[in-house]
């Protein structure tokens, strides 16, 4: 098998496995502190009972989130060596930055909060998940300046034969790398939240934990819709900016062949890359892309002809990831809004919650087209416009690879199976009972 | 590139980051290759886990930055000695992965095939780990077949070779011991019985392995050139030495937490014993001494550097205070109250 393809591959698989854990730890972590909060300010038992519910649930996610989340820091090295040396001056200190900062805050403090549930004081332990959720939250924020590092690499000279940072600030202000942050984490909120809306909904049609499962339903109800909403605006801005900073993933992800100013917007098409055409076409609406990309309906979008074949990325996948990704949170803003609307009554609702429960996966979908669009059409650049993913590849031999990938493959489905399994058995299991447990030294059943 | 400062003191933090890493997973990695030793059924096993349940995360975030810092004060040194010890390395992510998850889930279900299942998981996910980072070590120790162009001549076969397996078994052996220790200090009487005297057991095995891994060094490395330019380096291994017939002095007493102390005291010597024989290089080439990457040849820029140092000098500190602190709330013998998570 090609090295390269197999890499490619493998780092896709191994991305993609990681982004199914990643966004529930984002939200979830931050929607239990809440509860527990709410807890603490009103001493609520359903609180919490909510708090240690959808905690356990937060937790049987956030294991793989962390043990796949190690494969990929690896992978840089054992993958792509050439990347890692060209570029490891600059993007090397991100990666530990990220760990120094994030990981020892967010794996201790989650300690505190499991275990010590009844060893430490309840402000302490619902400090402790707060410090947990912020953790998980600057860890994003990491590896998004890493990322958007390799999107729009800013703040570096070519010295000694690779890039070399000149300027930390300009890495760490890089807007591109913002505004993935601003979009990736909020659109993990999403992800939770309809998360939670979905498995109280489950409960609330059957008449389980009534009272539990309708304050998680409100407070999710809100959270949800804030950011849905929020997205869609700030999707929006992010697009432009793509517009400006990468073209060429702009062109892709409109299937945008010739430059033209006044340039339309097309809802679907069939992209035909060979021939640099779109096969078919259906419904386009005249300058709606130059106004959606550059606020102005006169403007010049650059199409994909104006770069040579093998400086595009692929069209077809980077196209449909898109829409899939837009026309989804079209849909969550709207079932955000139904959802906020029937936040003190959901009961009533049964259709309502009915669809509630079958959207659960559809942000996990939206999220992975989301990583598509960003990846895909980065491509054939692993740096834009500073490094080709070709270049960057590792002198494996095909064997090593070829072993490694379908290991990863197997591997991981076998436990994404069991994960999502695990967690749809507690979610369906519901809330424990209140327990207070009986201190009774251990030697006594030994 | 010109030689500075700042490379000496990330190699310096470098060899920190794999002693405080091996002190610390050392424990639980040797609790989980003890399972069956140490848990002779169902609630035994689950007082293990809940020995190392609120630690092993944590522990094992000291790798990540391990790795991190390896990638970030020396990125040339990451990507070829990544890419060279692919399979090893992958081996050695997959049982961390199936490990991690095994802690995880083994108490999320009441299944006892369930349990089993897990059990083994978690006992060959800690038991690979310790004697692939014995092998990769003791490799990298002796210096690794690589050309100019950083290329293994070899494969994974190569590297197991006599000084590296021997690497390998002394890992095992002395992360045994470490978790068999920190058990007998973690559970109350008498289960920790048994583990101090698994931790008796195993305290000699890895006492021989280490005289005759040091002897071999002689002969299999360049480790101990260092100590004849700069003698005073001696106090690592000397160190090392004292701090390890310490143990069964303490377990003698039954102050498994000294005992304890000491093994970890003696891990993070022995790394330090290492890591000095090895500088300046980081990944030795056994070809030709001109193919080694060193911290000369293979960091970051100065600005780099400079920048990382600012970060570890601010956030190292807290880091060790509030992981001082979470062990300090944790380190309470286990009752039957905790074993209910």
């Amino acid at each position: 098998m090609d090295v390269l393809l197999a890499s490619r591959l493998q780092f896709a698989a191994a991305a993609m496995f990681h982004f199914l854990f990643v966004p529930l730890t984002l939200g979830l972590s931050f929607l239990t502190a809440i509860f527990q909060t709410l807890w603490l300010k009103t001493g609520d038992e359903d609180y919490k009972r909510a708090a240690r519910f959808w905690g356990k649930l937060f937790l049987i996610n956030f294991g793989l989130g962390v043990v796949t989340g190690i494969t990929l820091e690896f992978q840089f090295g054992t993958n792509w060596r050439f990347y890692s040396q060209y570029v490891g001056d600059v993007f090397g200190s991100l990666l530990a930055i990220e760990a120094t900062l994030a990981f020892f805050l967010e794996s201790t403090f989650i300690a505190i909060w499991w275990f010590g549930w009844e060893r430490v004081n309840p402000k302490v332990n619902t400090l402790a998940i707060w410090l947990t959720a912020i953790a998980s939250n600057i860890s994003a924020l990491w590896i998004l300046l890493a990322n958007g590092w390799m999107q729009h690499p800013v703040g570096y000279v070519i010295r000694n034969g690779r890039a070399e940072l000149e300027s930390f600030t300009a890495v760490l202000t890089n807007s591109f790398a913002w505004w993935e942050f601003l979009h990736t984490v909020p659109s993990a909120y999403v992800l939770s939240g309809f998360f939670v809306l979905g498995v109280s909904a489950w409960h609330i049609l059957r008449k389980n934990e009534l009272s539990l499962f309708k304050k998680s339903f409100r407070v999710a109800a809100i959270w949800t819709m804030i950011f849905s909403l929020y997205l869609i605006v700030e999707g929006h801005i992010h697009g432009a900016e793509v517009a400006e900073k990468q073209p060429t993933k702009l062109a892709a992800m409109e299937a945008h062949w010739v430059t033209e100013k006044g340039a339309g917007w097309t809802l679907f098409a069939i992209p035909d890359e060979e021939n640099e055409r779109n096969l078919v076409e259906f419904i386009k609406v005249p300058k709606v892309l130059s106004l959606l990309a550059f606020h102005d309906p006169e403007a010049e979008v650059k199409g994909l002809k104006e770069w040579p074949k093998e400086e595009r990325p692929p069209v077809a996948l980077t196209f449909w990831s898109f829409r899939i990704m837009v026309g989804l949170g079209m849909l969550f803003g709207l079932l955000s809004i139904l959802a906020y609307l029937k936040r003190n009554q959901p009961e009533n609702s049964p259709r309502l919650l009915r669809a509630l429960i079958w959207n659960i996966p559809l942000p996990y979908i939206a999220a992975q087209a989301g990583w598509m669009v960003a990846e895909v059409g980065r491509q054939p650049w692993i740096v834009y416009g500073l490094m080709k993913t070709k270049d960057a590849v590792s002198p494996l031999s095909s064997i090593q690879v070829g072993l490694s990938l379908p290991a990863f493959i197997i591997v991981y489905g076998i436990l994404g199976i069991i994960c999502f399994w695990l967690i749809a058995y507690h979610a369906k299991k519901g809330p424990e009972p209140s327990i207070t447990f009986t201190e009774k030294p251990i030697k006594e059943s030994i | 590139m010109e030689m500075n400062i700042f490379q000496i003191i990330w190699f310096v933090l470098w060899g920190v980051l794999w002693a405080v890493y091996f002190a610390l997973d050392g424990f639980d990695l040797g609790a989980g290759s003890l399972l069956y030793f140490l848990g002779k059924d169902e609630k035994e096993r689950r007082v293990v886990y809940q020995a190392i349940g609120p630690f092993w995360d944590g522990n094992e975030v000291w790798l990540i930055t391990a790795g991190g810092a390896t990638f970030a004060a020396f990125p040339t040194a990451y990507a070829v000695m990544f890419s060279a010890l692919y399979t090893p390395l992958l081996l050695l992510l997959f049982s961390l992965i199936i490990r991690g998850v095994a802690v995880e889930y083994r108490n999320k279900h009441e299944s006892q095939t369930w349990r089993s299942f897990w059990d083994f998981l978690f006992f060959l996910g800690s038991l690979v780990p310790a004697l692939l980072l014995g092998v990769a070590f003791a490799n990298i120790f002796k210096g690794v077949p690589i050309d100019e162009k950083g290329l293994l001549q070899t494969n994974l076969f190569g590297l197991l070779n006599p000084y590296g397996l021997l690497g390998g078994l002394l890992f095992v052996f002395c992360f045994a011991t470490h978790g068999a220790l920190w058990v007998a200090f973690k559970t109350p009487s008498p289960f920790n019985e048994r583990a101090a005297s698994l931790a008796k057991k195993t305290w000699v095995v890895t006492l021989i392995l280490v005289i005759v891994f040091w002897a071999a060094s002689f002969v299999a490395t360049n480790l101990w050139e260092n100590y004849k330019k700069v003698p005073i380096l001696a106090v690592f291994p000397l160190l090392a030495a004292i701090c390890y017939l310490m143990v069964p002095l303490f377990l003698n007493k039954e102050a498994y937490f000294k005992a304890w102390a000491c093994s970890a005291l003696t891990i993070i010597f022995f790394t330090a014993w290492g890591v000095a024989g090895l500088f300046p290089n980081i990944l030795p080439s056994s070809i030709n001494p001109a193919y080694s990457l060193t911290i000369f040849n293979s960091s970051s820029s100065p600005l780099t550097l400079k920048i990382m140092t600012t970060v570890a000098v601010i956030f190292v500190p807290i880091v060790l205070a509030y992981t001082f602190w979470a062990y300090k709330t944790f380190s309470y013998k286990i009752t039957e109250k905790d074993i209910a998570y």
